[in-house]
């Protein structure tokens, strides 16, 4: 009887599915997780933090892919020229399937937007990264509401990772920045494993403003709530920082 | 010249070109003796399966002539021109027009005509061309021509029987006797008196699909809707084949003589009109100069210059989206789409290479041109990451101030900006490609050993750098920033 779990898959999009990250708190600000078939922006904090921030797209991009989905991380050109090019090793490390993801490099902006578009039509493909180094102009209003209505009608998740780029109005459901985070040191004052310090910058209906200093952990692909030190929390997060150390939930309005 | 193969246990000469049988050389000679003689012989192995393949093409050639060809291995090709040689002004005139055309190759080639297929071969191999006359010349033929190994042939020379002619004229019951039913079948054959049955060359008809106007049209529509109509042609020819196409190409044939050729290329064969529709629409919307249909088109060709077998799937009742093997099918449009539109090597998919040294661990290859997924080895559970998800290629130069000049990192400017280390783990030791220095001991062909340290600095980012040769290798390494970890 597979046709069961078979009409179950295609209901579910109707109220939308979410991925549960694993951190409670995170979690619950989201109302279940993030969303699936949903644009969701990505900043990185500073340029410094493109590596945080491609990093965090990765494993979300795991966890919300799964193992037989292909998933598609588009580049713009400046963006491979400066941010390095893609080591599916590392991807690996971070939980993804590399063998199943495609890369694509792009000349230009609009180009990235168009072949995201065309991305998030495919209903098959797990989840897409749109990375651009810069402002995007192309970006506009009505490109995002574009883009998060394909992602609504197929499924399919794109999450746009903005590099050396202040936030703009869109119709994204959620923004992040994301930051690097001091990781808790392994044996012999070793490295750990990735850290990031993300705020919710906005979500499309509710709450946001909020914190969280997360750890991915790669053999469950869940995030792991580690203490936000309130001591460590830049200024610059915005915000009063007592609702950060108090469980990170109070609303903002 | 010439050509050599191992026979038994020796090597020795398969063929000899003209200037070779002018020094004495012989086919069967051990390519040593000839070497001996010769010490200027250009000796090539023989390679059969090119040999193979050239025959064909040869004989693909020839369907100019008539549509019966016979491949005959390893170096003949009989043409069936029953009915076509008046087309080339008779036999004779149509013998030596083939033959020109492959002398003008700069081949040797050896042509006759004859009633039977044996006859023609043995006639093109034991006779001089043009022979006067067809069945004297037959009967002229060394026994040789009958092709019955050498046993036979020497039985037949020791009785006296020289020719082809001589044999046939004894009473056929005493040779059947004395060298069995072969070689009365291959007299008759030869003569003319028995069938053998051949296999001709199956001729591959292009995929060549054309719609004509009896009006020029411009109408991007109309061009539109006869492209699709060419494209349900060609599908029913790919069907009939087995075949889908890899490759399409459209001309669209101006009615002032300007050409415009579209190609198109997919990830995996496809006969469905729709989808090869598409691809073009992207490939015009790609355009750096957009067609320009003039006074109209007079013409329209589709070809599919590229095809490949297509594995009949049945598509499941009960297909879950996004599970199973079927659903990779509009992942593969999707490839296909942006790779036209942005070039065959926008869409890449990372594939492992066998080289320990990080930057060529990996080969981004065009999606197109694999479609299969490759595994990547899973990283072993409860480690942090080893690798970093970033990396750069030349590595960045980095200024390094360490505690100790064989000891890690303690702090580092890269970009204008001083990273303090907080945590690191290292060196992990990778060794230059050794296999490539000259002399094995000569340092810097192959690279040089780096030590590659994990690296975290205060602010939480983590950096993958290696000090760039060991001290006893160079005085004063240089330090690089390789790769970024999330």
């Amino acid at each position: 009887m597979r046709i069961v779990p078979a009409l179950c898959d295609r209901a579910i999009p109707l109220e939308r599915r979410r991925w549960a990250s694993g951190a409670v708190s995170l979690d619950a600000a989201l109302a279940g997780g993030l969303a699936h078939g949903a644009v969701h922006e990505i900043y990185a904090a500073e340029v410094a933090d493109a590596a945080a921030a491609a990093g965090f797209s990765a494993a979300l991009m795991a966890g919300m892919t799964g193992q037989v989905r292909t998933s598609l991380w588009l580049r713009s050109r400046r963006a491979a020229r400066q941010g390095g090019s893609l080591q599916a090793s590392g991807w690996a490390e971070l939980g993804g399937t590399p063998g199943r993801g495609l890369v694509g490099i792009v000349p230009d902006a609009l180009t990235l937007l168009r072949a995201a578009v065309d991305a998030l039509h495919c209903p098959t493909l797990g989840t897409v990264v749109a990375e651009s180094w810069g402002r995007m102009p192309e970006l506009d209003l009505t490109a995002s509401r574009r883009l998060a209505l394909a992602a609504e009608k197929s499924g399919t998740t794109l999450m746009l990772l903005r590099i050396e780029a202040d936030p703009v109005p869109s119709a994204a459901e959620t923004r992040w920045s994301v930051a690097s985070a001091p990781s808790r040191a392994l044996a012999a004052n070793a490295p750990g494993i990735p850290t990031f310090d993300i705020t919710l910058l906005r979500q499309r209906s509710g709450p946001s403003g909020m914190s969280w200093r997360l750890e991915w952990d790669r053999d469950q692909c869940i995030f792991r709530e580690t203490a936000l030190p309130g001591a460590v929390v830049p200024v610059s997060f915005g915000g009063p920082v007592a609702d950060r150390a108090g469980g990170a939930m109070s609303q903002v309005a | 010249m010439v050509l050599f193969a191992r026979i038994g246990n020796a090597l020795r000469l398969t063929a000899i070109d003209a200037l070779g049988a002018r020094l004495g050389l012989v086919v069967g000679m051990t390519l040593a003796d000839a070497r001996a003689c010769h010490p200027g012989l250009v000796a090539i192995e023989q390679d059969e399966a090119a040999d193979r393949h050239w025959l064909k093409r040869m004989g693909q050639d020839c369907f100019r002539y008539t549509p019966r060809i016979v491949l005959v291995p390893p170096d003949g090709i009989g043409l069936d021109i029953t009915g076509s040689a008046h087309l080339f002004g008779g036999e004779r005139a149509m013998v030596d027009l083939a033959m020109d055309r492959f002398k003008a190759l700069g081949m040797a080639v050896r042509g006759a005509c004859g009633p039977t297929m044996e006859a023609a071969r043995a006639l093109a191999r034991y006779a001089d061309w043009p022979a006067t006359s067809e069945p004297a010349a037959i009967r002229a033929l060394p026994v040789n021509a009958l092709d019955l190994g050498e046993e036979t042939t020497r039985g037949f020379q020791r009785a006296g029987l020289k020719t082809v002619g001589a044999v046939a004229a004894r009473p056929m019951a005493t040779i059947a006797a004395r060298f069995g039913m072969e070689a009365v079948a291959a007299i008759e054959r030869l003569v003319g008196e028995e069938r053998m049955p051949i296999l001709t060359l199956k001729q591959q008809q292009p995929l060549h699909f054309e719609r004509r106007f009896a009006d020029p049209v411009t109408h991007q529509d109309t061009i539109a809707k006869v492209l699709l109509e060419l494209m349900h042609e060609a599908a029913l020819a790919l069907e009939e084949i087995g075949h889908g196409g890899r490759r399409f190409r459209m001309e669209l044939r101006r009615s002032d003589g300007a050409t415009r050729t579209l190609d198109i290329a997919t990830g995996a064969p496809t006969r469905d009109p729709a989808l090869v529709l598409r691809l073009f629409d992207e490939r015009i919307g790609a355009l750096a100069d957009p067609l320009d249909p003039g006074f109209g088109y007079d013409s329209i060709l589709l070809a599919v210059p590229g095809t490949e077998p297509v594995v009949a799937a049945h598509s499941a009742f009960d297909a879950v989206p996004g599970g199973g093997e079927g659903a990779g099918q509009d992942v593969t449009e999707l490839i296909d789409r942006l790779s036209v539109r942005l070039g065959p090597g926008a869409i890449r998919r990372l594939v492992p290479c066998d080289s320990h040294i990080p930057e060529r661990a990996q080969l981004a290859l065009p999606a197109i041109e694999c479609a299969a997924p490759t595994p990547w080895p899973e990283p072993p559970p409860g480690e942090p990451a080893l690798r970093p998800l970033l990396l750069f290629d030349p590595p960045q130069p980095v200024e390094v101030i360490a505690e100790v000049p064989d000891g890690p990192p303690h702090r580092f400017r890269w970009q204008c900006k001083l990273h303090e280390v907080r945590l690191y783990e290292g060196p992990e030791r990778i060794a230059g490609e050794w296999w490539r220095r000259k002399g094995g001991e000569q340092t810097g062909k192959g690279g040089l050993t780096r030590d590659y340290y994990r690296v975290e600095d205060v602010r939480g980012r983590r950096f993958w750098i290696f000090r760039h040769g060991l001290y006893a290798e160079r005085p004063d390494p240089r330090w690089y920033l390789h790769g970024l970890f999330a």
